[in-house]
C-alpha cells in the first residue's frame, strides 16, 4: 500500500468522522467538512460539465469543424449573466425563453408517453379469477383508480367518489409504507458502508504500521 | 419586446420540438434538416450549452455570498475559507491536471466529495429512525397502515425464525400489489401535472420562469 493511498484514505476517514460527529450535536469539524462539500462540489460539477457539455458541444464543432452555428447557444449562455443587473436583467430573459422552449417541447410527448401511457398500459391487466393472481391484477387496477381519484379534487369527496378516494388513500399510504421501508434500508445500507470502510483504514493502516 | 418576445420564442421552440414527435421519419428529416444540421439534435445540444453558462452563474453567485462573508468578517467567515478554498482547487485543478482517473482533481471527488456525501446520507439513518417514531404513533387508521407497511419491508431482509418465511412472501406480495397500485397512480398523477405544466408554458399561461422586472 503506498503512502499517497494511506494520506487520502486518512482524509476520507477524518471527513467521515467530522460529518459523524453532528450525531454529537452542530460543531466546527461538521461545519468545516459540509462547508468543504460544498465548494469542491461546485467546482467538480462546474469543471465536468465544461469539459462534457461546452468542450464537445462548442469547441470542438466551431474550432476544428468550423459549425459556426455551434456559437448562438454560447451567446445565449452568456446572455444568462445579464441576470446580475438590474438594468440589463432582461436580456437573459431571451435565452431562459430559448431554453425552456426547447426543454418543456422535449419533455411534453416524452413525459405523456413514458409516465402517463405506459403507466397505463403496463396497469392493463387480464382480470380473472381463475388463479389468485387474476384478482390481484384486479386489485391494482383499482388501487391506482382509486388513487387517482383521491388526486381529483374538481370533484367533491363524497358519496362513491368520496368511497374511491378513501380506499386510494389506503392504498397510497401503504405506497408511501413501502417506500419509507425502502428509504430506511437503502440509509442503513450506506451507514453499513461507512463502519466497513472504517474498519478498512483500521486494517490498512496497522498492516502498513506493523505488518500485520 | 422585453414581455411578449419571449413568450413567442416559448411557443415556437416548444412547438417546433413537441411536433417532431408525432411526424412520420421521412417528413421529419424533410423539416427538420438542413445541410447537415439536424435541428432536434441542435436544439438537444443547445440547452446544454445554456445550461454550462448557466452553471457558471451559479458559481459565480455561490462566489459572491462566500466572498462578503469573508469581507465583512460576518460569523462563520472561515468556514467561507473553506468552501472558497474547494471551489478554486476544483476549477483551477481541473483544467491543470485535468480529469482523468488518479489526477488530483478526482482524487478529491473520490476521497473528499464521496466520504462526505455518503455519510451525509448515512446519517438520515439516525434521523429517519425519530423522524418515524414520532410519524408513526399508530394514533390513526392511516398512520398504523403506514407503520405496518414499512414494519413489514423494513424486517423483510432480516433472519426471523419461522417468521421469516411468511414475512418475505407478504414483502413482496406488498410491492408487486398494492405499493405497485400506489407508485403508479403517484405517476401517472405526475406525468400528468407535467404535461399540464409544459403546455401552460408553451401557450404562454406560466411565466414565472421569466422573473420580474
Amino acid at each position: 500500500m503506498d503512502l499517497g493511498t494511506i494520506i487520502w484514505n486518512t482524509i476520507a476517514l477524518f471527513l467521515t468522522v467530522c460529518i459523524f460527529s453532528f450525531l454529537y450535536k452542530d460543531n466546527p469539524f461538521y461545519k468545516f467538512a459540509e462547508h468543504l462539500v460544498v465548494g469542491v462540489s461546485a467546482g467538480y460539477f462546474a469543471i465536468i460539465l465544461f469539459y462534457n457539455g461546452f468542450v464537445p458541444k462548442v469547441w470542438i464543432p466551431v474550432t476544428t469543424r468550423g459549425e459556426w452555428w455551434y456559437l448562438l447557444p454560447a451567446i445565449l449562455g452568456v446572455m444568462t449573466w445579464t441576470r446580475f443587473s438590474k438594468k440589463w436583467a432582461w436580456i437573459s430573459r431571451f435565452s431562459i425563453a430559448f431554453y425552456m422552449g426547447i426543454a418543456v417541447g422535449v419533455a411534453l410527448p416524452l413525459e405523456m408517453q413514458q409516465r402517463v401511457v405506459k403507466q397505463l398500459h403496463a396497469t392493463m391487466l387480464p382480470v380473472h379469477f381463475m388463479d389468485i393472481q387474476g384478482f390481484w391484477n384486479l386489485l391494482i387496477i383499482l388501487g391506482v383508480l382509486c388513487g387517482l381519484v383521491y388526486f381529483f379534487f374538481s370533484v367533491e369527496h363524497k358519496g362513491a367518489v368520496g368511497g374511491a378516494a378513501r380506499l386510494g388513500i389506503w392504498i397510497l399510504m401503504i405506497g408511501f409504507g413501502a417506500g419509507f421501508g425502502l428509504t430506511v434500508m437503502g440509509r442503513i445500507s450506506l451507514l453499513a458502508d461507512r463502519i466497513q470502510f472504517m474498519r478498512e483504514w483500521y486494517l490498512m493502516v496497522t498492516q502498513a504500521l506493523w505488518g500485520a | 419586446m422585453r414581455g411578449q418576445l419571449p413568450i413567442l420564442i416559448v411557443f415556437v421552440s416548444g412547438v417546433f420540438m413537441a411536433i417532431q414527435y408525432f411526424i412520420p421519419h421521412d417528413a421529419g428529416v424533410f423539416f427538420y434538416e438542413y445541410g447537415g444540421v439536424f435541428f432536434y439534435e441542435y436544439g438537444l445540444d443547445c440547452i446544454i450549452v445554456i445550461g454550462v453558462f448557466a452553471m457558471l452563474l451559479g458559481i459565480w453567485s455561490l462566489f459572491r455570498v462566500q466572498l462578503d462573508k469573508v469581507a465583512k468578517r460576518s460569523p462563520g467567515w472561515g468556514y467561507s475559507v473553506v468552501a472558497l478554498g474547494g471551489l478554486f482547487f476544483m476549477m483551477i485543478g481541473g483544467p491543470l491536471w485535468g480529469i482523468e482517473e488518479g489526477t488530483p482533481f478526482m482524487q478529491v471527488f473520490w476521497y473528499i466529495y464521496t466520504p462526505i456525501q455518503a455519510t451525509m446520507f448515512s446519517l438520515l439513518a439516525f434521523y429517519i429512525a425519530s423522524a418515524a417514531y414520532r410519524a408513526f404513533r399508530a394514533r390513526t387508521v392511516l398512520a398504523t397502515i403506514l407503520l405496518l407497511t414499512a414494519m413489514v419491508i423494513m424486517l423483510r431482509l432480516i433472519p426471523l425464525g419461522a417468521i421469516s418465511g411468511p414475512n418475505q412472501k407478504l414483502a413482496t406480495w406488498i410491492l408487486m400489489v398494492p405499493s405497485m397500485a400506489a407508485n403508479r397512480a403517484i405517476l401517472i398523477g405526475i406525468g400528468l401535472g407535467i404535461v399540464a405544466t409544459c403546455l401552460k408554458i408553451i401557450l404562454g399561461i406560466e411565466r414565472a420562469y421569466m422573473g420580474h422586472d
